[in-house]
């Protein structure tokens, strides 16, 4: 049982930090900072959380496993409202997607505001 | 009722922040809690029924599938060697249906958690939320996907406090 355990919790962290890899990889390919934050916020919180749920198997520890989904939770909260800050925050500061851009729908909102 | 067991739940939360579980430490969150509901008794929202608590569960699991989904797509576009060509990035208006703030706040965090979608901005007049979309096939898929997913369970949920 303790044994299944902790290959369990093995194999989720080598998931979470392949995740958290391959966000970090879009993060350096992805042409601009919209795009990146596809990488960062979804990528990114999926392998933190899988990390977060191998602790939690692994720990036996019913204060520690709680604390870990707490974590998964906060994680999920805050991540989705940091990356839309940072992206419109860009977007309101005059930052431009991409040329390969294909469409923008705010663009014309953006300029009656301004 | 309800503020019993929301006292209940607040305790428990300190006791799981805190880390430690003696009945000393749930006291003091519940102490904590109930003076946390009474400086923000004005803005509580109103007892659940149960029938909505389950439709909150059912847009709970839809948002961990949808999240799992976005994530090993994000990891496809980023591994794929011909990335720049596939990509087809685009920001697309949606209109809104939801009217309140806490809606809107929903759907715009569970958009920028699933596939391909990243919520930008919404208008000043809140009838429109523009969505930063990965890989554009058509603005009217995009619309559809959101409008028949996340929008049409979020009301579903909020739906019942308008009866009350």
């Amino acid at each position: 049982m303790m044994d299944l355990a902790q290959y369990l919790a093995a194999a989720l962290i080598l998931l979470g930090a392949g995740f958290a890899l391959v966000s970090a990889m879009g993060v350096l390919r992805l042409p601009d900072l919209y795009t990146r934050m596809h990488a960062a916020s979804k990528a990114g919180s999926v392998g933190a959380g899988f990390i977060l749920i191998a602790v939690a198997i692994v720990s036996f520890d019913l204060a520690v496993t709680l604390r870990a989904f707490a974590g998964i939770f906060f994680l999920l909260l805050t991540t989705p409202v940091a990356s839309h800050l940072l992206a419109r925050a860009s977007y309101q500061s005059g930052y431009r997607p991409a040329e390969s851009t294909v469409m923008n729908d705010l663009d014309a909102e953006f300029q009656t505001h301004s | 009722m309800s503020l019993l067991l929301l006292t209940f739940l607040l305790s428990f939360i300190w006791a799981l922040i805190t880390g430690t579980f003696t009945l000393l430490n749930l006291l003091l969150g519940a102490v904590i809690g109930v003076a946390a509901m009474y400086l923000l008794r004005s803005s509580l929202p109103k007892p659940k029924a149960p029938s909505q608590i389950r439709r909150i569960l059912s847009l709970l699991l839809l948002f961990l599938y949808e999240l799992m989904l976005s994530a090993i797509r994000v990891a496809r576009i980023v591994l794929d060697p011909q990335l720049k060509k596939n990509l087809r990035p685009a920001i697309v208006a949606v209109p809104l249906d939801v009217k309140r703030d806490a809606e809107i706040m929903l759907l715009a965090n569970m958009i920028t958690l699933t596939p391909g979608t990243l919520s930008l901005d919404v208008s000043e007049d809140k009838k429109t939320l523009f969505v930063h979309v990965l890989t554009l096939d058509s603005k009217e898929a995009v619309v559809a996907d959101i409008k028949n997913g996340f929008e049409a369970k979020i009301r579903e949920i909020y739906e019942d406090d308008l009866g009350n």
